[in-house]
């Protein structure tokens, strides 16, 4: 397991661990970015995934009824947030800002509700947690939305819904109908990647564990171009990153002091400016994205 | 227009609830808490604090109101409300609070004011200030006793002093009883968001475990849990900070480095009520047992006696000042 080949394993696993959230989450965003829904509520329904995920995991102690859980927590946050930028034609930058403020107010208020306690919930027990199987799904569920979205009608339908929902209107598909789906959907992958935050990576929900990782997805969906396979690259990339972080943190490059740890931190931020400014080229967001469908 | 009014709600609802919280009209001392990013339930920091006070409102009857900041820019407003309801004691737990404090006790001679963590230099302040080089030094010496492969771990939240201080005592501590014990030290991360990122830390310890090390402390908050899932899952051990975590994850939590925070504002709540508040810099160090290791019915297994005999004599060289720990707040001056 030493030298070299025992730190690139153990880099290699890191990194899958450590992506698999951001992977869920930016699934999430793509399937409601690509029908023409801004999200930025991703934070929130990964807050909220990851409450009920650790909520029902814990009473059943299956981490799968955790997981669908977690899903349906995300999803019913999404109907919301489908109700005011779809339904009511809300700014869905504002919109999704305040969802995302309401789900870190009520994650701890429904946690005083059920446990007496804000900070966290109870501590799951090992075999109600996940070892391994939420990277595998998550891989799994990229494959399968990619295939959506490039060979079936109804990913058609989505495409469209974002780049010419006049069209599709015309072509007799309602386009808010395929906007509420997809906003669904979109809640209940991102709500799969809370989970696999609470009961994967952790072993409870704790108050704002997303730390930021709903805009991180963000990130790394407009960095994969609004496509299922480089979006997933760029979550690896993210996640690599900040594997490489924690193993660079302390070692002594050059000289004999180590390199300062906050410089050593801002390498996985200053990786992905330096990525998007020069690598990927232009990034192309869907032509209807963030304007709200008003039937001719 | 639903959309602009939930705009308003988000912006507004920490002056609400800053508003709305301190309203109740019991008889006794009023005194308010208010709390950091962590709540009262991170198992940790805050919980001592809230162990305090509440400790104060059954013993001595005093009333009570806390409230939790989820925002760094909250604290001035929270602070200003208690003080405007006439509140006699305001208890601000956290290093983050200083700034908030030195703007608002100035404006209210009449009421006393307590900072936890931070020295603020007023003439109605009592700072509660913990010597925790001296329990991170206990604690290190435990892991370097306990470590069998010579490589032991550190954990901090952010890269501040105030953790530079912990890992600094505990790095001593190792030395004193293993001159030749090597140290992994890691930090989570450069913003507020370090305090509550359990899978992060939980990958730190896991690189650190691979890495050789067979005991590793973390503060770090409510992050803290990540390490006791990766203990527990490598089968390896971790030392707790602030609170008494040892129950966690009984077997596998080595001890737990004590912040007597809990004693520090209770104190103060007892000073205040008895007409005794003093303004002016409290230290709580080993010698008041204000820092200390913790030792109970979790982790008494972990602990044989010739370790804990070591330690105990350490802890009475430190206090009798026979045995210098270094602090990270005097090498910086």
């Amino acid at each position: 397991m030493d030298g070299y080949f025992g730190i690139a394993l153990a880099l290699i696993a890191s990194t899958l661990r450590v992506s698999t959230p951001l992977l869920f989450a930016s699934l999430g965003g793509l399937v409601s970015e690509r029908s023409g829904v801004v999200n930025i509520a991703l934070e929130g329904m990964m807050l909220v995934g990851a409450f009920g995920a650790a909520v029902v995991a814990l009473s059943s102690g299956s981490p799968w009824l955790g997981a669908a859980a977690g899903a349906a927590a995300g999803l019913v946050f999404a109907v919301f947030y489908a109700l005011i930028v779809i339904q009511l034609r809300a700014d869905q930058i504002v919109a999704g800002t305040a969802m995302n403020m309401l789900a870190a107010g009520a994650t701890p208020f429904l946690s005083k509700i059920l446990y007496d306690s804000t900070g966290s919930t109870p501590g799951l027990p090992i075999d109600a947690r996940f070892q391994f199987a939420p990277v595998v799904l998550a891989w799994a569920f990229v494959l399968l939305v990619w295939l959506w979205i490039a060979y079936t009608p109804s990913g058609m339908w989505l495409r469209f819904a974002g780049e010419k929902p006049e069209a599709l209107e015309a072509a007799g598909v309602r386009v808010n109908r395929v906007r509420w789906t997809s906003v669904m959907l979109s809640g209940a992958l991102a709500g799969i990647g809370g989970a696999s935050l609470s009961i994967f990576l952790a072993s409870s929900f704790s108050r704002n564990m997303t730390a930021g990782r709903g805009f991180m997805a963000l990130a790394a969906l407009i960095f994969g171009k609004w496509k299922p396979f480089p979006t997933a690259v760029a979550c690896l990339l993210f996640g690599f990153a900040d594997a490489l972080q924690i193993r660079l943190q302390g070692v002594i490059l050059w000289g004999t002091e180590p390199v300062p740890v906050q410089f050593i931190q801002i390498l996985p931020y200053l990786a992905t400016i330096l990525v998007l400014a020069g690598l990927v080229g232009r990034s192309r967001a869907p032509r209807a994205l963030g304007l709200p469908f008003r039937k001719p | 227009m639903i959309l602009r009014r939930l705009g308003w709600i988000g912006a507004s609802c920490s002056l609400v609830f800053a508003l709305a919280a301190p309203s109740c009209f019991a008889a006794g001392l009023k005194v308010a808490l208010v709390l950091d990013k962590g709540g009262k339930d991170d198992k940790s920091f805050n919980s001592a604090a809230f162990r305090g006070v509440t400790q104060a409102k059954e013993e001595l009857g005093i009333s009570l109101k806390y409230v939790e900041a989820t925002d760094d820019n909250a604290f001035e407003s929270l602070l200003r409300a208690f003080a405007q309801k006439k509140f006699d004691l305001i208890i601000a737990v956290g290093v983050s609070q200083a700034d908030a404090v030195k703007k608002v006790a100035p404006k209210f001679p009449e009421q006393k004011f307590a900072i936890v963590d931070a020295e603020v230099d007023l003439p109605n302040v009592r700072s509660l200030i913990f010597e925790e080089h001296e329990g991170s030094f206990l604690v290190g010496a435990i892991a370097g006793l306990t470590s069998k492969t010579g490589t032991i771990g550190f954990i901090g939240g952010m890269d501040i002093p105030l953790i530079r201080r912990f890992e600094m005592g505990y790095v001593a501590g190792a030395k004193q009883v293993n001159p030749k014990i090597k140290l992994k030290s890691n930090f989570i991360g450069i913003t507020g968001d370090a305090w509550h990122n359990p899978a992060k830390a939980k990958e730190l310890a896991i690189a650190q475990y691979s890495g050789g090390a067979d005991v590793i402390f973390a503060a770090a908050g409510a992050s803290n849990g990540g390490l006791f899932d990766a203990a527990e899952e490598l089968k390896k051990l971790a030392i707790g900070v602030d609170s008494n975590q040892n129950w966690i994850k009984p077997g596998y939590i080595l001890t737990s480095m004590l912040k007597r925070v809990d004693t520090a504002v209770y104190d103060v709540c007892k000073d205040t009520q008895s007409g005794k508040f003093s303004s002016g810099i409290k230290r709580f160090g080993l010698a008041s047992t204000g820092v200390d290791y913790a030792v109970d019915e979790f982790n008494e297994k972990l602990l044989p006696p010739a370790v804990r005999e070591k330690v105990e004599k350490l802890k009475a060289d430190i206090i009798a000042g026979k045995i210098k720990v270094p602090d990270y707040y005097q090498k910086k001056k």
